[in-house]
């Protein structure tokens, strides 16, 4: 048995007949803030709710801080859960949001009152305990939302896209807001997201998933320059990915001679990677776009569309011109399938 | 459209609406002998003599007993079933529905007939058990269909949100779902009551010698006896009806949900 504070063992999630997640293993250190990153259907939002005890496993096991909590519902978890929705409850002022499942508990009118009001405090909300949800915007009633879960100390947050539903600002913020309560409780946070910047810029640890199975489980240094298989390099922005053949890059358009030798069946190469402007192969521009600090081609080659960034002093190319350009071994990542 | 016209069109819904109601105040309030309009004279004393008839006084208590207690129980039975039809996967969900909407669109004259052939009869109930399982069966399509859609404006997340919280199924539901469905549930008494203190057809083949509803009372006591008491009667209906809502209004802010 492992001795980790979350630790899912061999577990199989199915909603009637549909197994959404088929033996998954997954452990979760202490104080770990943890990322379920994937596309939508690929189980991240059902292992959740299988750790919130909302969704009870076919087979394997659940323990929590030491505890077997497979059979255990999930209003005995302790675990706290940040809904997309925010799921408040409408007919409340946010301080009763907030003191909800305090007053569940036998606890005394003061105690409820100090806890709730450092609750609200802890999520920059003092002086909105008066107001119902339909009267604040989103950000709060996420802040709401957060303080209900967190006044419980609960052993694990869990949050359901908690960015998603921001503005780009509020997101930053948000974020911030994340990070700062988790130095300052030290709580276990597992949150899923679609969005892998999110992920990165968040989690200590990501678990992306495809499929209900662990793509890959790593820190988002690893995901981002080790990715294992073409979905990850995909995921974490390796946009251009071609099978090897003997010395050939290889796409179902046409084939390229590689310019050196690898033991590897793909190879990954992210825009920014790619090198514009000199190199053995030519390409036609489709599109370009100015992103700031960089140039976005897009050229349309033999191996088909490859995306490319070029550095802003690069003369631009117009559309219809051809450039030549490289796929350096320097930045290849090369990926086992 | 020209001003004229839409004066035309509000004074026209004006009196279609509130008219009717104004002739039937002052019918009740003539001093004549004879229900007429315009009223012959203005007393009071048509008005008096309502309290006085022993039938209405019987009739109005079974309608009352009928509307509230009635609408009560489809509640009982529509609110879970709104709950369980709007949650779960019931099989044959779709067959329910139509079921328990089937009061609404059969006409009551066939719900009566068929109430009194294959249920009182058979079953040899009493009279005011028969009206009264035939008021709560013709309230409960209002309370499942006012009821489910309030539910459909809450998201299931937040039950289960409570549930997180350490709420039982059962104190989710108490805690969480029945204060938001409250305005629901408001306005489907509201619909029964009505529903059912003004429903004719069915109770029409349903009532029995010395047991009616008010509204076939009324119709009786007109057939022998053609005084303005009727007309102050159903004045006074309508003013208990413009009370509740009042009341309901200023109770529960009525409005707000409707």
């Amino acid at each position: 048995m492992s001795d980790a504070f979350v630790s899912l063992t061999n577990i199989t999630l199915t909603y009637g007949s549909t197994v959404a997640v088929p033996n998954l293993d997954l452990d979760i250190e202490e104080g770990e803030l943890v990322a379920l990153l994937g596309p939508s259907g690929c189980g991240k939002t059902t292992t959740m709710r299988a750790i919130a005890g909302l969704l009870t496993p076919t087979s394997g096991r659940i323990v929590i801080d030491g505890a077997d909590v497979t059979r255990t519902p999930a209003n005995k978890r302790g675990i706290g859960l940040v809904f997309q929705s925010y799921a408040l409850f409408p007919h409340l002022n946010a301080f009763e949001n907030v003191a909800f499942g305090l007053r569940l508990q036998r606890m005394s009118e003061v105690e409820v009152r100090a806890r709730t009001q450092a609750g609200m405090a802890t999520v920059g909300l003092t002086g909105f305990e008066a107001r119902k949800p339909a009267e604040m915007s989103g950000g709060q009633q996420q802040r709401v939302a957060l303080a209900r879960s967190l006044v419980m100390e609960p052993k694990v947050l869990l949050l359901d896209e908690p960015l998603s539903n921001l503005d780009a600002r509020l997101r930053l913020e948000m974020r911030n807001e994340l990070q700062r309560v988790q130095k300052e409780t030290g709580i276990t946070i597992v949150f899923v997201t679609h969005d892998q910047s999110e992920a990165l810029a968040l989690a200590d640890r990501i678990v992306l998933m495809k499929d209900g199975k662990i793509e890959q489980l790593g820190t988002p240094e690893d995901l981002y320059t080790q990715p294992v298989s073409a979905f990850v390099a995909d995921f974490v922005g390796f946009e251009n990915i071609f099978d090897v053949e003997e010395a050939d890059i290889v796409s179902t358009q046409g084939r390229l001679k590689l310019g050196f030798h690898v033991q590897t069946s793909k190879l990954a190469w992210r825009p920014s990677g790619v090198a514009v402007g000199t190199g053995p192969y030519t390409g036609t521009v489709v599109s370009s776009s100015f992103a700031g600090g960089h140039r976005e081609y897009v050229l349309d080659s033999v191996l088909g569309p490859i995306k490319a960034d070029a550095a802003i002093d690069v003369p631009e190319v117009p559309i219809g011109h051809d450039i030549a350009f490289d796929l350096p071994q320097t930045t290849a990542r090369p990926l086992a399938a | 459209m020209p001003r004229a016209a839409v004066w035309i069109i509000l004074g026209a819904t004006l009196t279609f609406l509130i008219g009717p109601f104004l002739i039937i105040i002052l019918a009740g309030a003539s001093a004549g002998e004879a229900l007429s309009f315009p009223p012959q004279g203005f007393s009071l004393r048509w008005y008096a003599k309502v309290f006085t008839v022993e039938s209405f006084r019987a009739s109005f208590t079974l309608s009352m007993f009928l509307a509230v207690f009635g609408t009560i129980t489809a509640l009982l039975i529509g609110i879970p079933a709104a709950y369980a039809l709007n949650r779960y996967d019931v099989p044959g969900a779709e067959t329910i529905r139509s079921v328990v909407a089937a009061p609404i669109i059969v006409p009551g004259i066939i719900v009566g007939l068929a109430l009194l052939r294959y249920f009182v009869i058979p079953l040899d109930v009493t009279i005011t058990m028969a009206l009264f399982v035939t008021h709560t069966a013709l309230v409960l399509p209002y309370a499942v269909r006012v009821v489910s859609s309030s539910l459909n404006n809450l998201r299931a997340d937040m039950e289960e949100a409570a549930v997180v919280l350490g709420c039982t199924r059962i104190q989710a539901f108490t805690k969480v779902i029945l204060p938001n469905i409250r305005g629901g549930i408001l306005a489907a008494f509201i619909l029964g009551f009505v529903t059912s203190f003004n429903e004719v057809p069915a109770s029409l083949f349903l009532s029995g010698p010395g047991v009616r509803t008010l509204p076939i009372d009324m119709l009786s006591y007109m057939e022998i006896t053609f005084d303005p008491s009727v007309a102050a009667l159903s004045a006074l209906l309508a003013f208990m009806s413009v009370a509740i809502v009042l009341l309901a209004e200023r109770l529960l802010g009525f409005s707000r949900y409707v």
